[in-house]
């Protein structure tokens, strides 16, 4: 019966029913063929660039183990505003509202990358400030503050000086970290070292070269452990950057490209109110001006003062010593370039209250490294946020360093063309990043912060976590106090970084192109 | 059920090719996700912004909920499209590619990121309506085929 049904069929099917039937079947053809064929062109992708770059994705260094074996560690905190407590935060403090507010949250970068911290085995033994608030701060911070261990400190023991000298004098403290408005950084770190202490000093070292040959002269004869606050160096796109450069992957890099990108009052260092408008704490009362002026000239009291310091070169050297220093730090991490031969800078106040300011919001600063063959040019500008990135242009590929690495092939490069052509690399776009992906902020991160990370100031990935990069830095400087060896921004470093940033304040100052004379280490 | 009659030979090719096209994009999409390593729905669910973002957003919240979700997509999409192209069972399969671009669409509706509620989404989705609506299927394709078989045993 069944038989006999299917020959009824075929009988009654025609040759073009079929072809009717089927006649769609071979779109299915084109579309596998178009399938492998996309497939086929990313895994080659995949293989050029790992072949030809010679780069793998693990990372650079991996962090040690979670124990710390070292004696404990007694810290003095001379100055303890608002970077003092993140690198109170970097040796395992922070306050319990801190901690308590993101523990409640469902996830928090912030406080998985603060989990992520060793326990450095360190005491805050003392702290002094000026400002009785900041003091007490540093206090509770020192008694009740939580360890990444989720432990409160318990330290009962923590003491308050009102001078840093009294501080120093006291000879149960092993080593200090000056965290004061930059114009005292030179004296303190003179008169600590002299006392006998190990120092971590905030940048920028000093206003002039003189307070500078002095801190260098020593440092250098002490041998006590010395770094510089120029975090940079930990990030692990900007040791993957050097990999890079030494490589040669970039072809010869001729100039390097750092900005300054801000549109805020306080990204131009007005910062005596909250963002909602409400002024900051502090008066004659509660905060010692005779003590915070120091050796600068007398002025009358101005909280405006107090806490935007940084516009008046009577206390700091303006963009140089704020910004363009870590971008020199950074850069000279990367391409090794020490001093250099000449810089320009000019600029001016052209948005903000000229009467408010000597620092100025339009700023370039451009530094020539004719030995090196390549010139570093800094732009600066506070009145636009716009992200014009940190870029080393080579002959062949551009880099853009930042929280992430990217790299990107040059149209005209010799070394990609054919692959540009081929379409495996498309100039538009990134061949290469690190790391892979993008670092993640949670919601409670401000904008500032934010600011800071995007641009790699914060944090880093090591071994797939977040880390804070101000840590690592601290813990280096702790390493090499218990174990010896030396810190990345050592006295040396520290010195060559100041030097370029002290040229580019007195070229703007002076209005004139200003060299350094290696042989007489003088910039004239 | 005799629809031939009623579409002229252009109108017939460009239904087809309508099909097809369609079909096409579908079953790429598909097979890319099936061969695309770990691909979740996951990015896409927490994107939705409008009235059911609760839902969508729920769907990601849960291992199992989700990966039935990757897996209706993924084979949603591979059978859909098979079905356009080969013809066979196509007005149903249009149906349910209808659904699933209008579920697309109102997870993020194009009127609340731009002025316009146009988007791609509403072209497939409607362009799924008319392939359900004007079946092409049982002129070329297997369901013609079965057309044939099934009229031949009933006569």
């Amino acid at each position: 019966m069944g038989e006999s049904k299917k020959n009824n069929d075929s009988k009654k099917i025609s040759r073009r029913d079929i072809l009717k039937g089927l006649a769609t079947t071979p779109v299915l053809g084109v579309l596998a063929y178009d399938f492998l064929k996309k497939r086929a062109a990313e895994k080659v992708k995949k293989k050029v660039v790992n072949l030809n770059l010679g780069l793998n994705d693990k990372d650079v260094s991996v962090q040690s183990s979670k124990e710390n074996t070292g004696e404990l560690l007694r810290i003095g905190i001379i100055g303890v505003g608002s970077r003092a407590n993140a690198l109170i935060k970097a040796l395992g403090f922070v306050s319990p509202d801190w901690y308590n507010a993101r523990a409640k949250l469902k996830s928090s970068n912030s406080l998985e990358k603060y989990n992520n911290q060793e326990m450095l085995n360190v005491e805050i033994a003392a702290v002094c400030d000026v400002f009785d608030l900041h003091a007490e701060n540093g206090l509770n911070l020192a008694r009740y503050g939580i360890q990444p261990n989720g432990k409160p400190a318990n330290n009962k023991n923590v003491k308050r000086y009102f001078r840093y000298q009294d501080l120093l004098a006291d000879k149960s403290i092993d080593a200090v970290i000056i965290a004061t408005p930059d114009f005292h950084h030179a004296r303190m770190t003179i008169d600590a070292i002299n006392a006998g202490k190990h120092v971590y000093c905030e940048k920028t070292m000093s206003l002039t070269e003189e307070e500078l040959h002095d801190v260098y002269h020593t440092v250098k004869k002490s041998g006590l452990v010395f770094q510089l606050g120029h975090q940079l160096s930990k990030s692990e796109s900007y040791k993957k950057a050097r990999e890079i450069v030494n490589k040669n992957i970039l072809g010869k890099v001729t100039l390097i490209e750092a900005t300054t990108n801000r549109n805020t009052p306080s990204g131009a260092w007005y910062r005596h109110l909250y963002s909602n408008g409400k002024p900051k704490p502090g008066s004659l009362k509660t905060i010692d001006w005779e003590q915070w002026l120091g050796t600068t000239p007398k002025v009358p009291f101005s909280i405006d003062r107090y806490y935007g310091w940084a516009r008046y070169f009577s206390y700091d050297t303006g963009l140089a010593g704020q910004l363009l220093s870590h971008e020199i730090d950074g850069i000279n991490q990367i391409m090794g370039f020490g001093i250099p031969h000449s810089v320009v800078a000019s600029g001016g106040i052209y948005f903000w209250d000229k009467s408010t300011r000597d620092m100025p919001d339009t700023f370039q600063v451009t530094l020539e490294f004719p030995d090196r063959e390549f010139s570093v040019l800094y732009s600066a500008t506070l009145a636009n946020s716009r992200q014009r990135g940190r870029v080393f242009m080579g002959h062949d590929a551009s880099m853009e360093v930042g929280n992430r690495l990217k790299l990107y092939a040059n149209p005209d490069s010799p070394k990609y063309i054919n692959k540009i052509k081929s379409g495996l690399i498309s100039p538009s776009e990134p061949f290469y990043t690190y790391p892979k992906k993008p670092l993640d902020l949670d919601a409670i991160t401000s904008a500032t912060e934010r600011y800071y990370a995007e641009r790699g100031l914060t944090d880093t990935k090591v071994g797939g976590k977040n880390i804070d990069i101000t840590y690592l830095h601290i813990k280096e400087w702790l390493d090499v106090i218990r174990n010896g060896g030396t810190t990345a921004c050592n006295i040396d470093i520290a010195y060559m970084d100041t030097v370029a940033v002290l040229m580019a304040h007195k070229s703007y100052v002076e209005k004139r192109r200003v060299q350094w004379d290696p042989i007489k280490r003088k910039i004239v | 059920m005799t629809h031939k009659f009623l579409f002229t030979k252009p109108q017939i090719t460009l239904l087809l090719l309508l099909r097809l096209i369609v079909g096409y994009h579908f079953l790429f999409e598909g097979i890319d996700k099936l061969f695309t390593p770990n691909w979740t729905a996951a990015p896409f669910l927490l994107q939705a912004n409008w009235v059911f973002s609760n839902i969508f957003h729920w769907l990601t919240g849960n291992t199992a909920v989700l990966s039935v979700i990757n897996f209706l997509n993924i084979w949603g999409q591979i059978l859909i499209g098979l079905s356009l192209i080969l013809g066979l069972f196509s007005t149903s399969a249009a149906i349910f590619g209808a659904l699933m671009m209008l579920s697309y669409y109102i997870a993020v509706p194009p009127f609340l990121s731009a002025s316009t509620f146009v988007d791609k989404n509403l072209f497939e989705l409607f362009s799924f309506l008319i392939i359900a609506l004007f079946p092409t299927s049982d002129i070329i394709g297997i369901d013609f085929l079965m057309k044939k078989l099934k009229g031949d045993e009933d006569g």
